[in-house]
């Protein structure tokens, strides 16, 4: 029979206690809920779902006033949630007399999402907040919780203000909106329901632009005939920003 | 000379037992191969089941940034300007060239006006946070299991367990992790788990004004995240690598990255 | 008050070109990231080096196998160090032993590790040296005496059938070790290599790039060391050991040098979507460390010193200081290889459309301090080992000649 060589006994021990040691160990120190669902600790689940809450959610406002809440949800409005203007109200919803949201009193919260921006998506109202009524607070025309307008608005730029923006420094500054589009009498009520008249052909800018037009000498003219072929001119000139190429 | 000669009986014994280890170990990592193999490929998964989606609509954004503000109070995140959850990008397309972006403070604070838009082609927003993948490289990553996919298919973060190496952080190709500045360990969007277990919205749904925002459940019918995919034309982000997101895109062009 | 003053400070100096993610502001792995690659690269090769003369025989590179092996375990000893001080919990870094996820490269770490230290290099070393830390004991008078009996384990037999037997163990160890030697690097290389989130990183060739740079430092390394020893103990150097030294880095840099090569031309070829970021970064960001300090000074350079030394006729003096000089390029090429991964890797944002920008601190955990700190220690443990187990095989020189 071979003899054990006497490094092997002695190694042998060592990394013995050592696997033991660490097999021990690993009994110890492996978290209780360890694996239970996975390799994770099952009771992080909880103390995650255990989080403070911050924001209560609508369908909190609604138990108390739901009032207001009615009004708004028949509104433009209906999609805004009560705590972007009023910011996170968990703690008012616990504490009702205790805890009171903020009533915003000035002009900052509405230009937060109404003051124009360029990327915003078209027919998104918007205004310049420097120039639309300054000094004015915005509840003091409109009802936030019903922002339909006081009254019908008195220019096409109240929500058009992009191309309003565009046009204004554009060429045609000086041409009213109409001299172009035809306004149906419902469009400034419900706009989608009424929609504006485009022009539809060429000649339509020719009456201006083309070189027999009973207009202006100063205005640019080109050969209705020959210019541009057969493309429609808003195919190459956008009108309310015509010396742009797009 | 007599060396030489045990040196070769020696040899052959070695080959041996390093035939019969390799042996062992090939097969053992077979067994785990198999189980990495069916969690990559995607069919063997059935821990997780992918319950909650959220979906973004580009068109409808308007970049106020409520929803990154609210995300910061609902979930106590350092306020400083390096730390978010979620966050807002602002593309700005030229008619020429590459697209350039901006996000300033997440876009919590608004986005500054262009001088000068002569030369744009387009703009839009576009809202980021944790993709919640199917199969999240963060996971897959992490040494210790302190990130992982719960049972209803979030990707989240165990602060009590985490080491604090980072590693998930490099991994996640969203930019959607980052290191906690006073916890030390590694946070991120959970899409307010506290919340949506008690059937409540996440902050940045529940706040969006304008419900460019949409969250749900997959499974149920009449959710608004069943409509939401079904009218639209859904992209997810960076679809090249195979993260499979839950976080569904409307509207996003190809360039968003 | 002072620190957010400072870091107003730098912002300002530093300058972030196009869009990064928010989260990105912040580099995650900083210097010591740098460090843990660099070292156990040094630990692979040295490793590597000293089993050429075990299992492959190159019996004229003798003098240096019992330093490679005593300067492995001096650097491994270290190589964890900076992975621990950067943590953000590093007590609970032993969670990586009791619950591995095994789908995680980092999560191999402790065991590779481990399976290194223990079952390799220290067994490799105690049986090496077990004829010598028996004779200590026996002759050695004191705590000293109880010390080396310690080392023993126990086992005190020095017969020739004892010693035949650790001979053999020895080659076994070194054949198990070559193939762990590869795995400790290689795997390190995998950390990088594996993350599909970073287009400068993913890459199938990392851990073989990072294996042959790995033994690239190792040689490199050894031949500072052997030189530097020889020259404190007053004792001529082994010319062939040297040349033969040499002659592998030469070898090893070309094929590091290829594959490097090799991955560059794949990538621009491939030109994928990445590709413009990336070649900013060449340009912009790592133009220094990438293009000068790695290519040129770290590699072409001492490729060429390699080949003049070597092969041209040159007086021994001569030969001896350009090895020397190449070695220190070698060291600083592969140190920038490191810092070009690691450090290049995160100086873009994922968007792919910005760079960030990385300031080295100072003081700190993180800092420049703590680095030159983490480099110099393993010299000292070196000292230390070769101490207790003096590694010198002089007597043997002068049999061979």
């Amino acid at each position: 029979m071979p003899k054990i060589p006497q490094q092997v006994i002695s190694l042998g021990i060592l990394f013995l206690i050592a696997i033991g040691g660490f097999v021990i160990a690993r009994k110890f120190f492996i978290p209780h809920s360890f694996g239970l669902y996975g390799h994770y600790r099952a009771d992080a689940v909880e103390e995650i779902k255990k989080q403070e809450i911050v924001y209560a959610g609508a369908k909190a406002c609604y138990d108390c006033h739901d009032d207001i809440y009615d009004l708004k949800a028949q509104s433009y409005h209906k999609d805004v949630a009560c705590e972007v203007c009023h910011g996170p109200a968990a703690s008012h919803v616990e504490n009702p007399d205790g805890v009171l949201p903020p009533i915003p009193n000035d002009r900052k919260g509405c230009a937060i999402c109404h003051d124009y921006s360029p990327p915003r998506p078209t027919g998104f109202p918007q205004i310049i907040e420097a120039r639309h009524n300054p000094g004015k607070v915005c509840k003091s025309c409109h009802n936030p919780h019903n922002p339909t307008l006081p009254h019908t608005p008195e220019s096409c730029s109240a929500c058009h203000r992009e191309i309003y923006m565009k046009k204004s420094i554009s060429s045609h500054a000086s041409l009213e909106c109409a001299t172009c589009h035809t306004v149906p009498e419902g469009h400034l009520t419900s706009p989608r329901a009424n929609e504006v008249g485009k022009p539809q052909k060429r000649e339509f800018c020719g009456q201006c632009h083309a070189e027999d037009a009973q207009v202006s000498k100063d205005i640019l003219r080109i050969d209705l005939k020959t210019h541009g072929e057969r493309s429609l001119c808003w195919e190459c000139h956008y009108p309310h920003d015509p010396e742009t190429n797009t | 000379m007599k060396k030489e000669n045990k040196k070769h009986l020696g040899r052959r014994q070695f080959l041996k037992k390093c035939a019969k280890a390799v042996c062992t170990g090939l097969l053992l990592s077979f067994v785990e191969f198999k189980n990495v193999w069916a969690k990559q490929v995607g069919n063997g998964d059935k821990s997780a089941e992918r319950k909650y989606a959220m979906g973004i609509d580009i068109h409808k954004c308007i970049g106020c940034g409520r929803c990154a503000d609210a995300c910061k109070k609902e979930n106590k995140v350092p306020r400083e300007p390096h730390y978010f959850r979620t966050w807002i990008e602002r593309y700005i397309v030229p008619i020429k060239g590459e697209p350039v972006v901006d996000s300033p403070n997440g876009g919590i604070d608004g986005f500054p006006e262009l001088k000068g838009d002569k030369g744009i082609l387009k703009m839009f927003f576009v809202p980021k946070l944790c993709n919640h993948c199917a199969h999240p490289p963060c996971v897959q990553v992490c040494p210790v299991g302190a990130t992982f996919t719960s049972r209803d298919g979030v990707v989240l973060v165990d602060p009590k367990y985490c080491v604090g190496c980072r590693y998930c952080i490099q991994a996640c190709p969203y930019g959607a992790r980052y290191m906690h500045p006073e916890k030390h360990v590694a946070d991120k969007c959970t899409f307010c788990y506290h919340r949506i277990t008690k059937g409540l919205l996440p902050a940045c749904v529940e706040v969006c004004p304008t419900k460019a925002r949409i969250f749900g459940e997959v499974d149920n019918p009449t959710s608004p995240i069943r409509r939401f995919a079904r009218l639209h034309t859904i992209t997810v982000l960076k679809p090249s690598l195979n993260t499979e997101p839950m976080v569904l895109y409307a509207g996003a062009e190809g360039m968003v990255r | 008050m002072e620190p957010t003053i400072i870091q107003q400070a730098m912002m300002g100096f530093q300058s972030f070109s196009g869009y990064i993610y928010p989260n990105e502001y912040e580099l995650q792995w900083s210097l010591l990231i740098v460090l843990y690659p660099y070292l156990t690269g040094l630990v692979a090769g040295a490793f590597i080096l000293a089993s050429l003369e075990r299992v492959f025989r190159v019996t004229v590179i003798l003098p240096v196998y019992r330093l490679s092996l005593l300067t492995a375990l001096a650097f491994l000893i270290v190589a964890p160090m900076p992975l621990f001080a950067h943590l953000g919990h590093p007590e609970r870094a032993l969670e990586m032993l009791w619950t591995p996820h095994l789908q995680s490269a980092m999560a191999m770490f402790g065991f590779v590790y481990a399976w290194y230290l223990l079952v390799v290099l220290l067994l490799e070393i105690w049986f090496d040296f077990r004829k010598d830390i028996v004779m200590y004991s026996k002759n050695s008078r004191g705590l000293k005496k109880y010390f080396y009996l310690l080392l023993t384990l126990g086992s005190t037999d020095i017969s020739e059938e004892a010693l035949r037997f650790d001979n053999k163990m020895c080659k076994f160890i070194t054949v198990m070790g070559i193939p762990s030697a590869f795995l400790l690097h290689g795997y390190v290389g995998f950390i990088f290599g594996s993350i599909k989130a970073n287009p400068w990183w993913s890459s199938v060739l990392m851990p073989i790039v990072f294996l042959f740079s790995a033994i690239v430092s190792g040689i490199a390394l050894m031949i500072l060391i052997y030189m530097v020893t020889t020259l404190f103990r007053w004792k001529k150097i082994d010319m062939g050991c040297l040349n033969k030294l040499a002659e592998f880095l030469f070898y090893t840099m070309i094929v590091d040098f290829s594959l490097e090569l090799l991955d560059f031309i794949h990538r621009l070829y491939e030109s994928e979507e990445s590709i413009h970021i990336l070649s900013q970064l060449i340009t912009n960001r790592l133009f220094v460390s990438l293009i000068v300090t790695q290519i040129f000074l770290g590699s072409i350079v001492p490729i060429l010193g390699l080949i003049v030394g070597r092969f041209g006729k040159l007086p021994d003096e001569l030969r001896r200081i350009v090895y020397f000089l190449s070695a220190v390029l070698v060291q600083v090429g592969i140190f920038s290889i490191r810092w070009n991964v690691v450090i290049g890797g995160q100086l873009f944002s994922k968007s792919l459309r910005g760079l960030t920008v990385y300031k080295v601190q100072l003081l700190g955990l993180e800092g420049l301090l703590m680095t030159v700190f983490l480099l110099i220690l393993p010299l000292f443990i070196l000292y230390g080992i070769v101490k207790i187990l003096p590694p010198w095989t002089d007597s043997e020189l002068e049999v061979h000649k």
